[in-house]
């Protein structure tokens, strides 16, 4: 056999990340013929956003789907590697304090939730974007909440066998007074158009504020024992970075598309800076007090994350006519207050709470002084110490009253008037012959422009009020009818166990135990 | 300024007093310089119930956790509704008083100033 054919050609060259990124996005899209693209994408203009060229879109990381799946595979496998190797080894027998958990139980029913959310919202907002670089993005970032939220639900699980109030967070967190302001906060993002959810949760949460929930958790569990769930951390931390870059992409975009984009971008940014703000409450409240170990104060996060980074992205934002969120002043001014006004609200509400809370020891109120120097023996720590006595004497105070909410943020009107931390901030607006209360600017502001959503808030008093929140079983006309205790059942709430004060708790006692047991016969 | 939307956009209110058993209106109270009670509380109350009531049923209930509340005087105490001064006539009915539903009042016990001072 003679070699006289040709050369075979040398098989073709792999495509370049650039050329790749090309064929496997903007090459995926096309233009529709049947129906006209308007009705295809019939959310793309009635926000006022105006878009003249998608293909000005630009993604840095060039991700497409296929490679996604091989690199989240990979790290899925390495995460559920540590968080078994944790279970099977007792870890939990690690943590300082089962009084860290409840920082677990508040990020489960709080924050869990919303990361499922945020995936049906990516989803939702990817479809409805007629550009297709968006569109791959948000459908990354769509299946990135969908994992965040098993992930860390997963990683949870193993404490539900050990330790109480983790069982039914899914149950709570559409029913649970606390859990109604994190909830309200996406619903009312998730109801948005695609361009205001994009500045909501793409930009607000995931740029402006995302360090500020996430660093504190997962070096909170860091700092903790808490492998689990910082093995969870660190795997969504090369998707956060994703995120915030997709966020900031979001918004150069509109602001680069139309001049007349900038008003209405700005007064989302105003919007959702402080609902985003007013969420993480729960945070402040978290890193100041539910740590055993403590890794920094809610002052001094807010410093790192917020007026160091934030105002660094808010000076290089300027250049397109964009100013700091107006409440920014004043969330630097709450630093001092936040976390101690709102410790003091779950304490006093305990029996309400499905997790446990606790006067801070005297060494812990030492830490609080040295941190908040200008504020926390002035304002805190009398009320602290008395509770104490109260406890000391048998007479803990729960407060058994039903507080007043902010129609918009829906927490408890505990937020204090600027300038004086002595004085309720009340705010109220009248909307079609009725009376609407605020917690702040902020908020009366956001209602003030779009009254007619906020008149529909699920307000859990009022819900209560009206006679929505007791079980079928509860029977309002029997004479021994206790409402209170009927909506914690209601909740599904175990009473006494979850909803009870850590000092002589299941989990205290447990966790003493089984400690002794790992170290004496 | 209305809602930005594909369609007509009517939100349900949600909170209205016909939403409450009838006669009953929603009824927000504060003390001043007691942040002990981390907000103010919402009662649910009868439009009909004299002024006097809230003082002497609601009100101990409420707020009579804190050392200061035995101590108040009640005839020194002054009012705001909606962050005005308001001077109740306790005889009268809620209703008689100009109180409708969701009206927000504080009271303001002067001498006290929470524990140790603090205004808590």
């Amino acid at each position: 056999m003679t070699m006289t054919s040709e050369p075979t050609p040398a098989a073709k060259k792999k495509l370049g990340l650039k050329e790749r990124y090309a064929l496997m996005t903007r090459g995926l899209d096309w233009e529709t013929t049947y129906q006209p693209m308007e009705k295809v994408f019939p959310y793309a203009t009635y926000e006022g956003i105006k878009i003249h060229d998608w293909d000005a879109w630009q993604d840095p990381f060039r991700l497409t789907m296929d490679a996604y799946w091989k690199y989240q595979a990979e790290k899925e496998q390495k995460l559920y590697a540590i968080m078994d190797a944790f279970a099977q080894n007792n870890g939990h027998l690690g943590l300082t304090d089962a009084r860290y958990l409840n920082s677990l139980k508040l990020f489960l029913t709080g924050v869990s939730p919303l990361e499922y959310m945020a995936h049906r919202g990516f989803a939702h907002v990817g479809r409805a974007m007629p550009g297709v670089g968006a569109r791959v993005a948000c459908q990354m970032q769509s299946l990135d909440e969908l994992r965040h939220a098993q992930t860390q639900i997963h990683s949870m699980s193993n404490y539900n066998k050990l330790y109480d109030g983790f069982h039914s967070w899914r149950h709570m967190h559409d029913r649970v007074w606390y859990l109604s302001v994190p909830k309200s906060f996406f619903d009312d993002a998730i109801t948005a158009g695609p361009f205001e959810f994009m500045i909501a949760i793409g930009f607000s949460f995931e740029y402006v504020l995302t360090n500020l929930l996430f660093v504190p958790f997962i070096s909170g569990a860091a700092y903790n024992g808490d492998m689990g769930a910082m093995a969870f951390g660190f795997s969504a931390q090369s998707d956060e970075s994703r995120h915030m870059t997709l966020g900031l992409e979001a918004i150069k975009f509109m602001l680069e598309q139309d001049p007349d984009n900038l008003p209405i971008v700005q007064r989302w940014i105003d919007k959702w800076f402080w609902r985003g703000y007013r969420v993480l409450t729960l945070v402040a409240m978290m890193l100041d007090y539910m740590l055993p170990k403590k890794v920094m104060s809610w002052k001094e996060a807010w410093e790192i994350y917020a007026e160091e980074n934030g105002g660094a992205l808010f000076a290089d934002l300027a250049r397109y006519g964009i100013r700091p969120p107006l409440g920014w002043q004043q969330a630097c001014d709450d630093k001092e207050h936040l976390s101690h006004q709102a410790w003091s609200t779950f304490y006093q509400y305990q029996g309400a709470a499905p997790f446990h809370t606790w006067v801070p020891s005297p060494e812990d109120m030492a830490w609080e002084a040295e941190k908040y120097p200008n504020t926390f023996d002035q304002y805190y720590r009398p009320r602290f110490e008395y509770w104490a006595e109260q406890e000391a004497a048998g007479t803990r105070f729960n407060n058994a009253t039903l507080p007043q909410l902010c129609q918009v943020c829906q927490i408890p009107m505990l937020f204090t008037e600027p300038g004086d931390p002595t004085r309720i901030c009340y705010r109220e607006s009248e909307y079609d012959g009725e009376t609407y209360h605020t917690c702040s600017d902020g908020c009366q502001a956001i209602f003030d422009h779009e009254p007619e959503k906020y008149v529909q808030a699920w307000l859990p008093v009022h819900q209560i009020y009206q006679g929505h929140c007791f079980g079928p079983d509860a029977d309002p006309t029997s004479p021994d009818f206790n409402p209170l205790l009927e909506v914690i059942k209601w909740y599904r709430m175990d009473v006494g166990t979850d909803n009870a004060p850590y000092e002589g708790s299941r989990d205290q006692e447990n966790f003493q135990a089984w400690k002794a047991m790992q170290t004496k016969n | 300024m209305a809602v930005a939307a594909v369609k007509e956009y009517v939100g349900e209110r949600k909170d209205v007093a016909a939403n409450l058993p009838p006669g009953t209106q929603l009824t927000y109270v504060g003390w001043i310089d007691h942040l002990m009670f981390c907000a103010p509380f919402a009662f649910p109350l009868p439009s009909d119930m004299p002024f006097g009531a809230i003082v002497e049923a609601v009100l101990p209930e409420a707020f009579g956790a804190h050392p200061d509340f035995a101590k108040i005087d009640w005839s020194t105490v002054t009012w705001t509704k909606g962050r005005q001064p308001f001077t109740p006539d306790f005889s009268k009915s809620l209703a008689d008083n100009g109180m409708k539903h969701k009206d927000s009042l504080t009271f303001s016990t002067p001498g006290l100033t929470g524990i140790k001072g603090s205004h808590s």
